[in-house]
């Protein structure tokens, strides 16, 4: 079985220069780096938030909070990571404002080890995601991942959807290493789990979903 | 290797990081184990199915207007000056 390639960023090697470039001034350097970066932060902002007003708000809230502390970013990590360190901040603040009840934290959701095991082990059709429409896909992709807490999907989202590695993901959100792999082995399993719901593979003559 | 060993080093497997042993024990299981092999494959079908899912793409009409609204509050910091 072939192993998950991790997305790529785009070219880092030109990144330090133009951070260097923005810290001297130049504004011009700074949008580049939005237009390089606005995606990625909007993706991580509306997985977090799962509200898309909050995550236009964490884009600019971040991309502003980068600019304005530019002068304290050390350059010993990539400029993304911090970046998204900043955003996940942002975004995890929406929804403390948002769910004022509950405390909304990374470390909330430490459950019993059991808890994500696989209980449901009936295969998947072949290709599950073809017997959806675009709409009814994203649909069902969007509630399931809704459905973890915070701290996982964040760490799913970052990890397997953005592609940082453990490290930038445990540097990102200041969490340890081992914190980091077992909320994605978790997160991983339970989503996995959740849509077993929608693509096992049906009996021939049963119409139900 | 145990379904709960299995069930370990999973993530490392599907990230390619395991060493060459635990990976040849990890496959040796997945070869008559069909629940866990079952495991494995949609595990992996979940990870590929949200990475090309294109799940919240940023429209470029509103990319446009963000770009625009965070130069322009970047510029009003720096006049206000640090």
């Amino acid at each position: 079985m072939e192993t998950i390639q991790n997305k790529l960023e785009g070219p880092v090697s030109d990144e330090l220069i133009l951070v260097q470039a923005a810290k001297r001034g130049d504004d011009s350097a700074f949008e580049e780096l939005v237009r390089r970066y606005d995606r990625n932060i909007f993706r991580i902002a509306q997985h977090i938030t799962q509200n898309r007003e909050d995550a236009e708000d964490v884009v600019q809230e971040a991309f502003l909070k980068a600019y304005s502390n530019l002068a304290k970013f050390q350059e010993q990590s990539k400029f993304y990571t911090w970046l998204v360190r900043i955003a996940v901040n942002e975004a995890l603040m929406k929804l403390r404002r948002r769910k004022p009840e509950r405390t909304v934290s990374l470390d909330e959701e430490i459950k019993t080890e059991d808890d994500s095991l696989p209980r449901e082990i009936a295969d998947w059709s072949p290709n599950p995601e073809q017997q959806y429409n675009q709409a009814e896909l994203r649909e069902i992709l969007s509630k399931t991942i809704q459905g973890l807490p915070p701290g996982f999907r964040t760490v799913f989202v970052l990890r397997d959807v953005e592609g940082l590695s453990t490290e930038e993901t445990a540097a990102a959100l200041e969490l340890s290493v081992p914190a980091v792999k077992s909320r994605l082995l978790r997160a991983r399993l339970q989503l996995r789990e959740r849509l077993g719901r929608f693509f096992q593979k049906r009996e021939s003559g049963d119409g139900d979903q | 290797m145990k379904c709960s060993e299995f069930l370990t080093e999973l993530t490392g497997y599907l990230d390619g990081v395991l060493d060459e042993h635990t990976k040849v024990e990890l496959e040796n299981h997945l070869s008559w184990c069909h629940n866990c092999y079952v495991v494995c494959d949609t595990t992996k079908k979940t990870i590929e199915i949200y990475r090309d899912s294109q799940l919240y793409e940023l429209p470029e009409d509103l990319r446009t207007r963000l770009r625009s609204a965070i130069m322009q509050k970047c510029q009003q910091h720096k006049r206000r000056g640090p």
